[in-house]
């Protein structure tokens, strides 16, 4: 189960497949180092393991497409759907968060339907279509939301993300974990992930092997969609109100981490726990640099930057070969 | 004028232990349209690759084009310098783009000039098209194009190179047509021929490779016809009739070789199968019934749609009617899927190893169990124990070299590889076998390990339907062989009559019937 060839040694294999671990560890040594009293401290990663969730369901909302060969950019405006879809019903309409939670993952079996509609039905590039709902989806929020943030969402189900707590961290943290522990197990054990892989690496290999390819791309495409409006739920409960814009800025930090968690735990292929560990990373590395009181711009280009050098990594450790990758 | 415009002596190539070509003399005159003919293995490709610079020659081969000695392989540039041209069976056209930005490809990416003179391109590519009396609009895209009018202006495109290297009055060149006609109906054949006919006016020489023996014959000047890598003859055209270039291509007959491990007829009574009316884009309306544990073979020459029965039995292209009864039930072909086939009991693999077969990208473990994993779900979760232990017994009793599971399936031999692909589904013991091209690229002795692999499984009571030109594999696994020739099913050679040379007389008879 582990690599590809046998030629390479263990001991390499077994620091390709730790290497991001290792780097997220020795970022966490030297702000540790630096900043002893403020990052080094429980209350720091507590805060941190939770306001990062929202952004660890969406990045493996995304691996989930990936794995089968289909980006989703309409990631992002789906996480900022579904919390505005809270916002405006459990605040503005006075309707039970019951209800609120259930409408806003229908509104993600929506998107990711109207998504599975026309790259697979249709047949048009998967980055063409998310990119043209992504911006269908970020206006609609804006006009559903009146472009402005809705506070005050019913306070029990805020308590429930973000006060409830297990050794000091919030639920939100366990939801994301949670999910992660899902797609891993999904990805490893059962017979779906692997034809989702077999998808992911040739469509038409996979097609006459017997896998009804179309319904496993489609059925990626909403559980796509679906997490992201989880995330985006977990997100107006850490926040405690909902946000029409800044889920567009979880987008790129998402790909980063899917693809830089893709070189990592089982190096050449989307994973759940490496993406989980990937997103961590690039949170630690932006808390201790904004601890440092480093301008807001500094944190797109390491995050940009992060996304790119993730991928060249990998790309060498592979010997530059022509990337299955996406 | 009297040096040959190609003249090849001695030429040799081995690839491993196996000689593809050894010896060979090609002589072509100038203007002279030279045949070139062979069946599959007779090194006819191998010779046009060594020519276009894809394979380096063994040592000692000699090339002449116009009487000027030159080393093999030749770079691209030296071609277009000495008036050599190709025009491979894909035609290297793009269809998307226009028949305008196709024929001047090279002079508009790259002109020294920073930009691109159109009007010029546009002279020159009309000039050409007029040239040989061809009205095609230069701006139409080139999909929009008829099969012929594609080779015509792949033809006339390779002309242009050769043309450009004239010097004063005199043009010298060879222009090698690497079967750009199987799928020509005849009216579209005559225009070919006709394009042909200027081409040679103008002074360069042909070299028109194809499996068409009424082609050669109408065609051609003299012809060469390659048998096992060496020239078997050649001929002047004129002189030749149909049987003797047929003989030429097949060898003398031998004795019919007697196979003792071949036990089937006995139990082989019960119909397991039964193929009605199947008709497809490249089929015409074709019946076959299949019984128990019998091997049946499916040929033709190039172009002659015999895979397309596997491709449609499958559902890997939809048929446009037609149904397949099976012990189940009757299933109709026009709406078949993969998916379906595979729960009815069949498996197909295809010719296509890497693009459509096996996922090179993934180890050899996961390749060899996706045809059905369920078996292997244990209190709801895949038990990888299980798997790899299944997997490694799979592929030591298919003598998969090396047993290294996790090993890329890419990073294999194509032997290895296809030993695979053929376990995978020899492990969900199909009911109907579908085999394209089952040893194509594979080394003798994996070729041997898979026919024994399938000889088995046909035993155990599969169907195997394996289609394929290469007439020996055929000879040695086929209770009985169909032929098919222009999308129809011909003739049915029976186990008894079946041999290489009976094989090969029944395609090219099926074509001229």
């Amino acid at each position: 189960m582990s690599g590809d060839s046998a030629a390479r040694s263990p001991v390499a294999a077994f620091v390709e497949r730790f290497a991001l671990v290792g780097a997220w560890l020795l970022v966490i040594a030297v702000f540790s180092l630096l900043l002893p009293g403020s990052f080094f401290t429980w209350q720091n990663f507590a805060v941190m393991f939770a306001s990062q969730a929202p952004a660890a369901l969406l990045a493996l909302a995304l691996i989930v497409p990936l794995t089968c060969g289909d980006y989703d950019l309409s990631g992002g405006a789906t996480v900022t759907l579904a919390a505005v879809i809270l916002g405006v019903m459990n605040v503005v309409h006075q309707q039970p968060i019951g209800l609120a939670l259930w409408v806003a993952l229908g509104a993600g079996v929506l998107v990711g339907a109207l998504n599975a509609f026309f790259i697979v039905y249709v047949r048009i590039p998967s980055l063409v279509v998310t990119l043209g709902t992504a911006s269908v989806v970020t206006g609609f929020v804006q006009w559903l939301s009146d472009s402005s943030t809705i506070s005050g969402l019913d306070g029990g189900f805020v308590d429930w993300i973000i006060t409830k707590q297990i050794f000091g961290v919030s639920y939100a943290f366990y939801v994301a974990a949670l999910v992660a522990a899902v797609l891993w197990y999904l990805f490893e054990y059962t017979p779906l992930g692997r034809r989702m892989l077999f998808v992911g690496k040739s469509r038409e290999v996979a097609r006459l092997n017997g896998i009804r390819v179309d319904h496993v791309r489609a059925g990626a495409l909403v559980a796509s969609s679906v997490l992201a409006t989880l995330a985006g739920i977990v997100y107006a409960g850490v926040l405690g109100s909902a946000d029409p814009f800044s889920g567009l800025n979880f987008l790129l930090p998402a790909f980063a981490a899917a693809f830089l968690g893709a070189t990592s735990i089982k190096p050449g292929r989307f994973n759940a726990w490496g993406t989980f560990i990937a997103v961590y990373f690039l949170a630690s590395g932006i808390t201790g640099l904004s601890m440092f009181g480093i301008p807001l711009w500094v944190t797109s280009v390491f995050n940009g930057a992060a996304l790119i050098v993730a991928v060249t990594l990998s790309q060498f450790a592979r010997g530059r070969a022509e990337s299955d990758l996406g | 004028m009297t040096e040959p415009a190609l003249a090849l002596r001695g030429l040799g190539k081995s690839f491993g232990g196996a000689r593809a070509l050894d010896g060979v003399d090609l002589t072509v005159g100038p203007r002279e349209i030279h045949g070139l003919l062979g069946h599959n293995g007779s090194g006819k490709s191998t010779l046009v690759k060594i020519l276009s610079g894809y394979h380096a020659p063994d040592p000692g081969a000699e090339l002449r084009l116009h009487g000027e000695s030159l080393r093999l392989p030749m770079s691209l540039a030296e071609q277009r310098a000495r008036g050599l041209a190709f025009v491979h069976q894909n035609l290297g056209l793009v269809p998307q783009i226009s028949v305008l930005e196709n024929m001047r490809v090279v002079e508009i990416t790259a002109a020294r000039r920073p930009w691109v003179d159109w009007r010029a391109q546009r002279r020159a590519a009309e000039a050409a098209l007029r040239q040989f009396g061809l009205a095609i609009d230069p701006d139409q895209p080139v999909s929009s194009l008829s099969p012929v009018e594609r080779a015509l202006v792949a033809i006339v495109r390779a002309f242009t190179a050769i043309d450009a290297t004239r010097s004063g009055r005199e043009l010298h060149g060879l222009l090698v047509l690497d079967e750009p006609t199987p799928f020509l109906a005849r009216n579209d054949v005559e225009r070919l021929f006709g394009l042909m006919r200027r081409v040679v006016a103008e002074g360069a020489s042909v070299l028109f490779i194809s499996h068409d023996l009424d082609e050669i014959l109408e065609i051609t000047d003299r012809a060469t016809v390659l048998r096992d890598g060496r020239v078997a003859g050649t001929f002047e055209t004129r002189a030749t009739v149909r049987d003797a270039i047929v003989e030429l291509i097949a060898g003398h007959p031998r004795a019919a070789p007697v196979d003792a491990d071949v036990e089937a007829g006995a139990a082989a009574t019960e119909v397991a199968f039964e193929i009605r009316g199947l008709a497809g884009a490249q089929l015409q309306d074709f019946d076959l019934t299949l019984r128990r544990g019998e091997i049946v073979g499916l040929t033709g020459l190039l172009g002659s749609g015999y895979e397309r029965v596997l491709h449609h039995l499958f559902g890997a292209v939809p048929a446009l009617r037609g149904t397949l009864q099976t012990g189940g039930g009757r299933v109709d072909l026009s709406r078949q899927t993969p998916a379906a086939a595979v729960r009815a009991g069949l498996a197909f693999l295809p010719g296509d190893r890497q693009g459509a077969s096996g996922a090179g990208g993934l180890p050899v473990l996961d390749n060899l169990l996706i045809p059905d994993l369920a078996r292997f779900v244990r209190a709801g979760r895949l038990d990888w124990r299980r798997m790899r232990e299944h997997a490694g017994n799979l592929a030591i009793r298919y003598r998969v070299r090396p047993v290294d599971l996790d090993m890329k399936l890419a990073s294999l031999s194509g032997g290895n590889a296809q030993k695979v692909l053929l376990g995978k589904w020899l492990d969900i013991a199909p009911r109907l076998l579908l085999l394209e091209e089952p040893t194509q690229g594979v080394d003798v002795g994996a070729r041997e390990d898979l026919w024994q692999a399938i000889r088995e499984i046909a035993a155990a009571g599969t169907v195997v339907l394996c289609a394929s030109s290469d007439l020996e594999q055929l000879e040695a696994l086929c209770d009985r062989v169909l032929v098919f020739a222009r999308g129809r099913f011909r003739a049915e050679v029976g186990r008894a009559a079946i041999s290489k040379q009976e094989l090969l007389r029944q395609c090219y008879a099926a074509v001229a019937a």
